[in-house]
């Protein structure tokens, strides 16, 4: 196997610059809808709108998929999402799944961990997976899509180079390497990343925290005996004082992170020179690797105060950064854009008000902000900001050897869980007693076996009835907005996730797979109201 | 609900308060700064009432309660 001397998969231009139409129109061309940035984000928020019908454009500075890997570690919901956009199973399949864990302290495995995930549902509960293929699969799907007629285009090398808000539409400026373009959008969606330069040309705020601490992250290809298994370390002997963490990907790849300080001259400490003798006291003097990729990087929490600004909208990291441990990034990042997408899409028809879209702000943020809360512990027990709080993490470190108590306080990051909208403004109060907490308004629905197929397939992409032991229309229409029925049969997952106490239950469910109401039996009245509350007429 | 116990409760208290004293003796300041973090640990998981542990920690910042 001789993959280093190939050209690897982020260094071969995956959406080549060709001239456009746009770059020789008289006057500038008006699309439905803009995204700024071929990253997950941008690509996923596309692929989205495009399924549903929404003619976009994806301008992206660039021409590959990103440098490097990045984000390596996928949550359940991700899969979720990507399956609805149509490349959750490549996901899957190309994927290491993981459950056991080991946490090291000093010289010592202080514990191991099995995530043990719940049974029952289609998607495992993480996987860990280069960031090039998660944006290789969006790339792919964009091209099936348009073999099949969607109107969905990638723009290589189109860099946005002014954005200016016109109330009704948006006037953008694009370079490219034939010069200069302007270009309309309807509705603009910033997906520009962590730099964003469409916030800053709008002049808009991202506050927030950063880590004084820098992490050198490598992922190195080696044939090594290490298991399927996320290694943790505090203050290992190899890395006194600091952290470490080794986590396999697909390939042979091995993600590695080490922790190096605040006072680092970051130029010197990427030289191979520097890193190779790093890895080899951690990794051993005689395992062979060959490295891939490296990089080190400063850790941040932030976030934009609003992330919708009348027709420009942004998701991703451009909205909001966090520190990569518990893989919020791009976990969140998509749940931005299937929160959006919806959305919009009602907007642009007219069927929903514009106001529908302050509830992408208040669910986001929401998430955003959960985000940052359990990124920002993570950063402080891993890296602790003073003498106290170093001496009470060694003692959680400690004692965790010895007593099982003590795990739940040992965070090397704890690992993203899908947002439950809580006092959105979407949700109609919950009327089912004794339902399940887990499905109260606001929770993503949660998946389970329907005899050979699942539920969360067959939920998404429109308003759904879900009904159990229930009475209701097959399909209702109001307003023109159509709703189906998916009537389940009451199986003990379903009863556990969807029931509780209940005997019988009807649950409306949003595009996005989230509950916006739930009842014992079916009440047109009571659906009519909770539907228009969903789409933001109340 | 449960409340934080402030009045005596420590059966034969001179008896525990040597014995926490003599597991401090012949320890280095950091060894005793670890000792006491592992012991507030395990004291906090015991009880393990978040309102009661609230509760101690303003107690232990001598704050004194609002009675307004
Ligand atoms: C070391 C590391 C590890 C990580 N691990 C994880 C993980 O395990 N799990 C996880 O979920 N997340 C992880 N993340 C975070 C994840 O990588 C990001 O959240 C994710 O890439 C964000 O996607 P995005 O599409 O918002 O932005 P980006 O991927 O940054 O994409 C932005 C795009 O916009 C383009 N662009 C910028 N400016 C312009 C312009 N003017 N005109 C046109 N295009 C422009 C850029 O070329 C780029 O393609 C990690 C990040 C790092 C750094």
């Amino acid at each position: 196997m001789n993959q280093m001397s190939d050209k690897k998969i982020f260094e071969v231009p995956l959406y080549a610059y060709e001239r456009s139409p746009d770059q020789d129109a008289e006057a500038p061309v008006r699309h439905k809808a803009v995204v700024i940035g071929a990253g997950p984000i941008g690509l996923g928020a596309a692929i989205d709108l495009a399924q549903q019908g929404v003619e976009v454009v994806v301008l992206d500075d660039n021409d590959k998929v990103s440098f490097g890997s990045r984000a390596v570690c996928y949550a359940k919901r991700s899969l979720e999402i990507l399956d609805r956009l149509g490349c959750g199973r490549e996901m899957v399949e190309k994927g290491v799944k993981w459950n056991l864990g080991k946490v090291f302290f000093d010289e010592r495995k202080v514990y191991e961990f099995n995530l043990l995930p719940e049974t029952g549902h289609d998607f495992p509960a993480f996987i860990n997976l280069q960031q090039y293929y998660l944006e290789q699969y969006l790339v792919d799907r964009v091209r099936e899509m348009q073999d099949a007629g969607a109107r969905i285009e990638i723009r290589g090398l189109n860099k946005v180079l002014r954005v200016a808000d016109k109330g009704d539409h948006v006037d953008l400026l694009v370079d490219t390497p034939d010069g200069e373009y302007p270009v309309q959008a309807e509705w603009l969606i910033a997906c520009d990343g962590a730099m964003s330069p469409t916030r800053s040309m709008m002049g808009l705020d991202f506050v927030g925290r950063v880590f004084e601490d820098n992490f050198l992250i490598a992922d190195v290809v080696m044939e090594a005996d290490f298991p399927t298994e996320r290694w943790f370390w505090f203050d290992p002997p190899f890395n006194r004082g600091q952290s470490a963490l080794l986590h396999k990907q697909p390939d042979g790849v091995w993600r590695i992170d080490l922790q190096l300080g605040w006072d680092i001259d970051k130029d010197e400490e990427k030289k191979p020179e520097n890193v190779i003798p790093r890895l080899k006291a951690m990794l051993g003097e005689d395992v062979k690797f060959e490295l891939e990729w490296v990089s080190i990087y400063t850790f941040q929490c932030r976030r934009m105060e609003k992330f919708r600004h009348n027709r420009v909208i942004f998701a991703g990291d451009a909205a909001h950064q966090v520190s990569p441990f518990g893989a919020r990034g791009a976990n969140s990042g998509l749940q931005d854009t299937d929160n959006l997408a919806w959305k919009l899409k009602l907007v642009m028809e007219g069927t929903a008000p514009e106001s529908l879209l302050d509830s992408y702000d208040a669910e986001r943020i929401h998430g955003a902000d959960e985000n940052i809360l359990n990124s920002s512990r993570s950063t402080d027990f891993i890296t602790p900001k003073s003498e106290m709080s170093r001496i009470l993490r060694d003692a959680v470190l400690d004692l965790s050897e010895h007593y099982e108590f003590a795990r739940p306080l040992v965070n090397s990051g704890r690992l993203s869980m899908p947002c439950t909208y809580d006092g959105s403004p979407l949700n109609t109060p919950d009327a089912l007693p004794g339902g399940p907490s887990r499905s109260r308004p606001g929770s993503p629905c949660a998946d389970a076996p329907l005899g050979e197929v699942y539920l969360l397939p067959r939920l998404g992409g429109r308003f759904t009835l879900l009904t159990i032991g229930a009475e209701a229309p097959e399909s209702l229409s109001v307003d023109g907005l159509e709703v189906d029925r998916l009537a389940v049969e009451a199986t003990p997952d379903i009863r556990a996730r969807y029931l509780g106490e209940a005997e019988s239950a009807v649950y409306l469910i949003r595009p996005d797979q989230h509950v916006a109401a739930r009842w014992p039996s079916y009440d047109a009245g009571a659906v009519e109201a909770a539907l228009n509350r969903a789409i933001g007429k109340e | 609900m449960s409340t934080l116990t402030l009045s005596p409760n420590i059966p034969g208290a001179d008896d525990f308060y040597a014995e926490l004293l003599a597991a401090h003796e012949g320890l280095t300041n950091a060894e005793s700064d670890a000792l006491n973090a592992r012991l507030v640990l395990v004291l906090a998981n015991h009880i393990g009432d978040r309102a009661v542990l609230s509760e101690a920690l303003q107690a232990a910042m001598l704050k004194e309660e609002e009675t307004a």
